[in-house]
């Protein structure tokens, strides 16, 4: 079995979840070869053919071009899945080769199992073991669900090139948002999720959080809404967290939210769902209403 | 300008979920069905560019599915859409995204859309997906998980998420399509005016079978509950003796109560 592992580069840098697609298809107990758009400065860490596409001529984000470089390599190595990460350039991609290559996509693979692999669905709350149709077939897996592999030595580099023919031109990049609490310091962090039903409930959670000498975090729907700012949100497209305790109340634990904080020490989830999938990774899964759970709760600590 | 936004009716998704009597999908008992949340926020930017673009623009809104999914398409219609076309499809959620696109391609091709929004991923099946295929499909540029749009004579310039917080700026001439993230706008309500004005929108119905011309590529095996992992601890009962129940559990398992 063979496969062709899509790179990830931004910024000028070589993603470290890269090492994620080689643990992929480790435990496929495929063969490999991977395509970068990136540098030869920044390498990833293994020794097996290399595509490699300069950056510079092609960008970061030109899904065109890409398109382009990848099924060139495609008709060169055959592969029997070209796999790439769940992720802002791995969704954006994948459809359009495996369109292109009128081919099976299978996306956000957590676990290869037998008869297929296993994706989640239902908000994380069930699996699906999905199987492609077609001889090849495009994946994208879960970020952090396979392991980071660094097999050490160097790539064999074969260079592509490609021209335009793309329809977008990009701009540049926007930094995150200014922060306003440092979550990373936090040895204590209390989290508002949409359980907790409106912004005039959140004193409610920041009083916990300051009882407990933390700070308060959100999932994103309570962000979004605009009952807290972006620099409490906990998750893929927020801050990374590991506090000594995560308390999580009325968040379900969607895959994104979970990649945030599933490294905490002690993790307590307040949800009124005995199913909620935040039940996988809690310590404890306290099944009651936030608001009637978690004042009592703050009122026995700061006692 | 012509504009078509798909949605998607999905579960709410605090519900139980139990297989099918085959073992691939949800069985849909007892189930309450509602617009996919990535869905709305695609029909509020979709309203405000008509809005924005004012007469002689008409915003359709398309979904496959059974009957039910007609409360999808009249609340997009009571927050703004001209028009909706469903088509009727019992058997859509058996089908793979591939499919799902390529009818939605089929209906779109040659009707001249300019832009087309769709949401990043549907909450239930969530493949992420289905919009960039159309694109593919149709030949349209595309742009996927945007936070941010913004329409000027034939060019969109939007925001996509990034990782980390960081956003990507991204420009490209219509005809588009682009897939909506959430926290894009703030998706409105239908008010009662709106709601009765829309039940004099006309809703056109068209059997699957005229737009369906691909065979699936990928097939579902299973639909299943996690694996327990088990370890955690569950705690149920009254809320003042779970707080004791918690409250000893902190002092015992972690040093933040002294
Ligand atoms: C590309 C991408 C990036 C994303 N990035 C992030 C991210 O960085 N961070 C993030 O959090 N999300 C992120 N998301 C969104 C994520 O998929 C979920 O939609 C989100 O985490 C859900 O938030 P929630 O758990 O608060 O809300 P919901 O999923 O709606 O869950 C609410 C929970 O509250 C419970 N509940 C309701 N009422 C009560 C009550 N009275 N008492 C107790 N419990 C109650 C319910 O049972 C339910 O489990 C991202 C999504 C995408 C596609
Ligand atoms: N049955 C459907 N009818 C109309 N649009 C759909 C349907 N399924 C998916 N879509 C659209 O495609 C997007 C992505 O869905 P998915 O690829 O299933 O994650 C959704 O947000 C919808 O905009």
């Amino acid at each position: 079995m063979k496969t062709l592992l899509i790179g990830e580069y931004r910024e000028g840098k070589l993603l470290e979840s890269t090492c994620e697609l080689l643990g992929f298809a480790n435990q496929l107990g495929a063969e490999t070869a991977m395509l970068l758009v990136g540098s030869e400065n920044q390498l990833p860490v293994y020794s097996g053919t290399l595509y490699l596409a300069d950056v510079a001529a092609c960008g970061e984000y030109n899904p065109g071009l890409h398109k382009k470089l990848i099924l060139e390599a495609v008709q060169k190595e055959s592969p029997d899945y070209i796999v790439f990460l769940h992720s802002s350039y791995g969704w954006d991609l994948a459809p359009r080769v495996a369109a292109s290559l009128r081919i099976a996509q299978v996306s956000e693979i957590v676990a290869i199992v037998d008869g297929g692999f296993e994706v989640g669905c239902c908000n994380g709350k069930m699996r699906r073991t999905v199987k492609p149709a077609t001889a090849q077939a495009v994946l994208t897996i879960q970020a952090g669900a396979f392991p980071v592999l660094q097999p050490g030595g160097s790539p064999e580099i074969r260079k592509l090139s490609a021209t335009d023919g793309g329809a977008l031109e990009f701009i540049g990049y926007e930094a995150a948002e200014k922060k306003d609490v440092d979550l990373a310091k936090a040895e204590v962090i209390v989290s508002a999720g949409r359980g907790v039903g409106k912004k005039d409930n959140i004193p409610v959670i920041a009083a916990l959080a300051k009882a407990l000498g933390g700070e308060m975090g959100a999932s994103r729907p309570v962000v979004d809404a605009e009952w807290v700012s972006h620099s409490h949100q906990v998750g893929t497209t927020g801050q990374t967290v590991s506090p000594k305790l995560y308390v999580a109340c009325g968040i379900s634990g969607a895959i994104q939210h979970l990649a945030g904080m599933k490294k905490s020490d002690f993790i307590i989830a307040i949800n009124k769902d005995k199913d909620a999938p935040i039940g996988e990774i809690a310590d404890v899964l306290v099944v009651a209403d936030v608001m009637q759970f978690v004042p009592a709760l703050t009122a026995r600590v700061a006692r | 300008m012509k504009l078509l936004v798909c949605i998607k009716q999905v579960p709410d998704l605090e519900s139980r979920f139990k297989p099918d009597a085959a073992g691939v999908w949800y069985n849909e008992t007892d189930l309450a069905f509602r617009m996919n949340e990535y869905d709305e926020y695609a029909v509020e930017q979709a309203v405000q560019l008509r809005e924005k673009l004012g007469e002689g623009t008409e915003l359709t809104v398309l979904s496959i599915g059974p009957d039910r999914v007609v409360e999808a398409l009249k609340k997009a219609l009571a927050m703004g859409c001209d028009n909706a076309a469903h088509i009727q499809d019992p058997a859509a959620s058996g089908k793979d995204p591939w499919q799902i696109a390529s009818i939605i391609a089929a209906y779109a091709k040659d009707k001249g859309f300019d832009v087309i929004f769709t949401g990043m991923q549907s909450q239930d099946r969530g493949s992420a997906q289905v919009g960039v295929t159309i694109a593919e499909q149709l030949g349209l540029a595309c742009t996927t998980t945007i936070v941010s749009f913004d329409y000027d004579n034939g060019t969109i310039t939007a925001k996509r998420e990034l990782e980390g917080g960081i956003k990507g700026v991204v420009k490209l001439k219509t005809p588009a399509l682009v897939t909506c993230q959430l926290g894009l706008n703030v998706p409105r309500y239908p008010t009662l005016p709106n709601i009765m004005k829309a039940k004099k929108k006309e809703i056109t119905a068209i059997p699957v079978v005229e737009l369906l011309r691909e065979e699936a590529l990928a097939t579902t095996a299973s639909f299943h509950p996690p694996a327990k992992k088990g370890g955690g601890i569950v705690l149920e009962g009254d809320v003042s003796d779970l707080v004791d129940k918690v409250i000893a559990i902190l002092k015992d398992k972690t040093a933040v109560l002294r």
